[in-house]
C-alpha cells in the first residue's frame, strides 16, 4: 500500500481497516483525531494543517514499521489530512490489527503517539484573535534550561538539542 | 550552487525566515547543530526558538552531530503539532 498517506481528501475510516484485517486478526483498534471547537480555552473556529509532505510520508512509514517490528502479530495503518479542516472533520485516522484486543489498543496507541510527536505537520488555529501557530510561542525559551530561560538571554552558543522528542529507532 | 544547500522552513520558522525556501551558503561541511547555528545567526530572530527547532537532513531527522553536505536538503522542524 503506497498511496499517499498525506493528503488533503477526507479521510476514511473503513479505508484504514481494510488494510490492517486479515484472518488471523480478532481485534481491530481504531483512532480517529478530530477538530475540537476549543484549545486551551480559545475558541477555534478553522484549522490550516500543513505539512514537509515528503518527510511526512517517510516518517509514517517509519513509523508502522517500527511498531510492526516491535510488537509481533501486529499490522498498523493511517492516514493524516492537510489543508483547511473544521470543526469535526477527522485529521487522522490509525487502525491497528492483532490476534487479540490488547495487542491492538497498544499498537494503535503506539501509533497516534508516535505520529503526534515526530510527523512533520503543523497546524495554524483560527479563532477570534486571529491565526497562530500551535506550539510556536511556547517552544520560546523553553523554560527547563536554567540560566538560558529567560527571553533576552538566548544567544549563548550552548549546544542545546530539541527537547522530549524521542526518535525511537 | 556548488556550495549550498537548499534550507526548507515550515510554520512558525517559516514566518520568521520570511521564505518556505532558500539557497545557504555552507563554506564547509558541518553538523546539523552548526548549521542550525548559521541559520540563526543570519536571522536573529530565530535565536529564542533555536533549542525547540529540530533539523531533518534529506527527510530525516538528524542527529545534532551528523553531517551536512553540499547539495543536501535541510529543513527546520518546529515543534510538530499534527493529529
Amino acid at each position: 500500500m503506497s498511496a499517499t498517506r498525506i493528503r488533503r481528501e477526507a479521510l476514511s475510516l473503513d479505508e484504514v481497516i481494510q488494510i490492517v484485517a486479515r484472518p488471523e486478526a480478532g481485534a481491530i483498534a481504531t483512532f480517529l483525531g478530530v477538530v475540537r471547537n476549543m484549545n486551551d480555552g480559545r475558541s477555534v473556529s478553522l484549522l490550516e494543517y500543513e505539512a514537509y509532505g515528503t518527510m511526512a510520508e517517510a516518517e509514517l512509514e517509519r513509523i508502522l514499521e517500527e511498531i510492526e517490528r516491535e510488537i509481533p502479530g501486529v499490522r498498523v495503518a493511517a492516514t493524516h489530512r492537510i489543508g483547511a479542516l473544521h470543526i469535526g472533520d477527522a485529521a487522522v485516522v490509525c487502525a491497528a490489527s492483532a490476534p487479540h484486543r490488547g495487542e491492538a489498543f497498544r499498537a494503535c496507541r503506539e501509533l497516534i503517539d508516535r505520529i503526534k510527536a515526530r510527523l512533520p505537520i503543523w497546524k495554524r488555529e483560527h479563532g477570534p484573535d486571529g491565526p497562530y501557530w500551535v506550539g510556536w510561542e511556547d517552544a520560546r525559551c523553553a523554560p527547563d534550561h536554567g540560566e538560558h530561560g529567560h527571553h533576552g538571554h538566548a544567544h549563548h552558543e550552548h549546544a542545546h538539542h530539541a527537547p522530549a522528542h524521542d526518535e525511537k529507532r | 550552487m556548488s556550495n549550498t544547500v537548499r534550507l526548507l522552513a515550515f510554520a512558525g520558522a517559516r514566518d520568521v525566515l520570511g521564505a518556505s525556501e532558500l539557497v545557504f551558503p555552507l563554506d564547509a561541511p558541518c553538523t546539523a547543530e552548526e548549521l542550525l547555528h548559521h541559520v540563526c545567526g543570519r536571522f536573529p530572530a530565530l535565536v529564542p526558538y533555536r533549542r525547540s527547532i529540530r533539523v531533518a537532513v534529506n527527510g530525516a531527522y538528524a542527529r545534532p552531530d551528523e553531517q551536512v553536505r553540499a547539495g543536501d536538503e535541510v529543513a527546520l522542524i518546529p515543534p510538530v503539532a499534527g493529529g
